[in-house]
């Protein structure tokens, strides 16, 4: 897909924070990034790194006590940020749409499937029943359901696990959206079934030129589907770039401990490469580097909060010593040569 | 089937720790109001019968890592629990050390009971939120007599420092710890009864990747310090790559493959184990073309006949959908179920 395309969406030093009785919770903290047509992004992090409360903020979803405090983020040069209430039930589930990791997030456990899908379409466009009929059914045998007319008339509880996130993502395609955030969508799925899925939605970006972010821990899940990475910590992005590039030539230290603990990427048997210590609390968190007490590159500048370099063409990294190309990471940060760091 | 006699007497020599021998587990599962009423007026309804493990042999030598593989709802759990003595086995033999279970003296079954330890996936339903950590850890020793109430404390701190846990957290209750710290705190109480053998189940899925590697480190050093026997439950492939010397594939209850862990990676031979490989997410396959395995995960409540595979299978046949295959040796060490090993 042509990179000088339009963004379908371009996400603008967006910060979101929960306003808690015990503190300021900074979920999103300067997060920046952006999807073209049939182009899929992948969003990467642990648990409590910020992902859903970024595709939250995107979709307008995020509740008290949390709010967008700032950035900006343009759906076709739109800015969400002041959309009203109206305009994003508008967007919602026409032009942008969610796919939740629990798929009775989407689903109303009491409606049979063919109520909520025609709904889903008559509540944006003006067709007739049978014609929304015959579009919940398409849209069902899209996404590999058997027997779709029979399966109409199911209620969600019917289904098993992988076809209820399966009906799911049929309704978040029933009215061709131009935006997809997908959040964990197949992390509780077997891997058949996880393959069946994305498989979909490879084929829906590639033919319909959908934008997708895809929400993820699963770097490998990443590495196979998505055409850029964003890899969150601790309410930021550290590292930006194409999958191939950051995954082949990791520069934040935080990326690489990720990809070296992966087990495919150890000599079996032996110990894994492992990250020490955990991911710190979000809630008052200490000025500087939120990697520092786990980084083995910290060093003296590490304790101000390092801002956004380029320290290869085309890459955002968040680190005041990036890993050099080829170089191991467990290398002090302290020898880094000066003009990698400039 | 005779595959247990058969590994029994071959190379291995010793004794396994542990043995199955076409063990089954079936679990009733009853008439709900609606069917019973429908009854009454004759409908003949029966109760439903689950196979959740269907007639399984197999083998674990001492000190050996197997892990045990398939998709939800195969039979992985119960399979591990007949194991760990959670529950009997419908049918079939269980064997710890040669010894059956069923025949042992109440003594020697509480020995095992204590041998075979079973380590969870969610690390928080599994512990009790109302107990402080030592006597979380603490109870099962303390109960079982290895351990008095003088040496109780340092028994505890000694448990804690083997899973890389500060002994001062012993008066802490489980919600004030993190997800890897409360695995830790499971694989603490598991270690305190001097077990040989630890059935873990999805016992890593629960945790964030990197400190997934942090937990997987420490079983694997355990097993070098204590000699450790490990049925290692996983869905994650890559997972079981690394840890296991030999990999058991299971689809709705039956074993389908077992073999060394190299060569069920390198050359699958059961379709079934090859289509799950297939779609293994690898960091190294980039924007790769998705091939969906056809159909769904039938459910185990209905199996299909012959074989349970066939109407996913590229390669059934007609006899695939009327004749069950068997686990048949079909090289040294490699076990598969297919009908495609006798060249039909
Ligand atoms: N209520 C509490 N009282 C005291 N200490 C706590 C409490 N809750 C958490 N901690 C401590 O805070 C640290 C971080 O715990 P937390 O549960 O936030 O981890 P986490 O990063 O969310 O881990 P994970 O995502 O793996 O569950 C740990 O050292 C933990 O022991
Ligand atoms: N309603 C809320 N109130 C307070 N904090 C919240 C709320 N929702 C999310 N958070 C916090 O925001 C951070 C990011 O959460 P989330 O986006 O859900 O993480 P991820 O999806 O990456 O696992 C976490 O620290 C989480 O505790
Ligand atoms: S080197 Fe410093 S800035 Fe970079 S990740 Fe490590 S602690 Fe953070
Ligand atoms: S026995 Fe037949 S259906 Fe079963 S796996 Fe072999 S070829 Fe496929
Ligand atoms: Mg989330
Ligand atoms: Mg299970």
């Amino acid at each position: 897909m042509a990179n000088s395309d339009v963004p379908t969406l371009e996400v603008r030093n967006l910060q979101t924070h929960f306003f808690t009785r015990a503190g300021v919770v900074k979920a999103v903290d300067d997060v920046s990034f952006a999807v073209r047509p049939g182009e899929i992004l992948g969003l990467v992090g642990e648990s409590g790194s910020g992902k859903t409360v970024t595709g939250f903020s995107i979709l307008g979803l995020v509740d008290e006590p949390g709010r967008v405090v700032d950035g900006e983020m343009l759906y076709k040069g739109e800015n969400l940020v002041n959309a009203s209430d109206e305009r994003m039930r508008q967007l919602r589930g026409n032009n942008i749409a969610m796919i939740f990791q629990d798929p009775m997030m989407t689903l109303n456990p009491v409606l049979r499937i063919d109520t909520q899908m025609i709904e889903a379409i008559q509540a944006h466009e003006n067709v007739s029943r049978a014609e929304a009929w015959e579009r919940s059914r398409a849209a069902l045998q899209q996404v590999g359901i058997p027997a779709a007319e029979e399966r109409l008339k199911s209620y969600p509880h019917q289904f098993s696990g992988g076809m209820r996130q399966r009906v799911a993502i049929a309704i978040a395609l029933l009215n061709k959206p131009d935006l997809i955030v997908a959040d964990e969508p197949t992390t509780a799925l077997d891997v058949t079934i996880q393959g069946q899925i994305l498989y979909e939605v490879q084929k829906l970006c590639e033919e319909t030129g959908t934008a997708m972010i895809w929400i993820t821990h699963d770097l490998s899940v990443v590495a196979g589907l998505a055409d850029e990475i964003c890899v969150m910590y601790a309410g930021r992005v550290v590292e930006h770039g194409s999958v191939d590039a950051v995954l082949d030539n990791p520069t934040h230290p935080y990326t690489h401990g990720l990809i070296n603990s992966v087990p495919s990427r150890n000599k079996r048997g032996q110990p894994l490469s492992q990250i020490p210590g955990m991911t710190p609390s979000l809630l008052n968190l200490p000025p500087g580097c939120p990697f520092k007490t786990r980084c083995p590159r910290v060093g003296p500048d590490c304790e101000v909060t390092p801002e956004i370099t380029h320290p290869v063409v085309g890459r955002d990294v968040r680190c005041h010593y990036p890993v050099p190309a080829g170089e191991d990471a467990a290398r002090a940060g302290a020898t880094a040569s000066p003009e990698v760091t400039a | 089937m005779s595959a247990a006699t058969d590994s029994a007497a071959a190379p291995t020599a010793e004794t396994p720790i542990l043995e199955l021998r076409n063990v089954s587990k079936r679990f009733v599962k009853p008439l709900d109001a609606a069917a019973k009423i429908a009854n009454v007026f004759g409908a003949g309804l029966k109760d439903e019968i689950v196979h959740a493990v269907d007639d399984v042999t197999m083998t674990v030598a001492d000190g050996e890592v197997v892990g045990l593989v398939g998709e939800s709802g195969c039979g992985k759990s119960t399979l591990g629990r007949v194991v760990a003595g959670v529950h009997p086995a419908t049918s079939g033999t269980v064997l710890f050390r040669g010894r059956k279970l069923s025949t042992q003296s109440a003594a020697e079954a509480r020995d095992t009971a204590l041998k075979v330890q079973m380590i969870f996936q969610d690390p928080m339903s599994s512990l009790n939120p109302r107990l402080r950590v030592q006597d979380i850890v603490g109870e099962a020793p303390r109960v079982h007599g290895l351990v008095d109430a003088k040496g109780m404390e340092d028994y505890v701190a000694e448990m804690l420092t083997r899973v890389g846990l500060d002994p001062s957290y012993a008066r802490r209750y489980p919600h004030q710890f993190s997800g890897g710290q409360r695995q830790r705190i499971g694989i603490a109480r598991a270690l305190a009864v001097n077990p040989d053998f630890l059935v873990c189940d999805e016992s890593v899925a629960a945790l964030d990747v990197s400190i997934q590697a942090q937990v997987l480190n420490l079983f694997m050093q355990l097993r070098e310090q204590f000699n450790l026997t490990y049925l290692f439950i996983s869905h994650d492939l890559g997972v079981v790559e690394h840890l296991s010397d030999r990999v058991v594939i299971m689809y709705l209850g039956r074993v389908v493959e077992t073999a060394r862990t190299e060569d069920i990676f390198t050359s699958a031979n059961h379709p079934y184990t090859q289509a799950l490989l297939a779609e293994v997410p690898r960091l190294d396959t980039r924007k790769r073309k998705f091939v969906p395995v056809k159909g769904e995960i039938p459910s185990p409540l209905n199996p299909p006949p012959g074989c349970h595979f066939h109407p996913r299978c590229p390669h059934a046949t007609e006899r695939c959908r009327v004749e069950q295959p068997l686990l048949k040796e079909i090289a040294p060490g490699r076990w598969s179920a297919c009908h495609l090993n006798d060249g039909a």
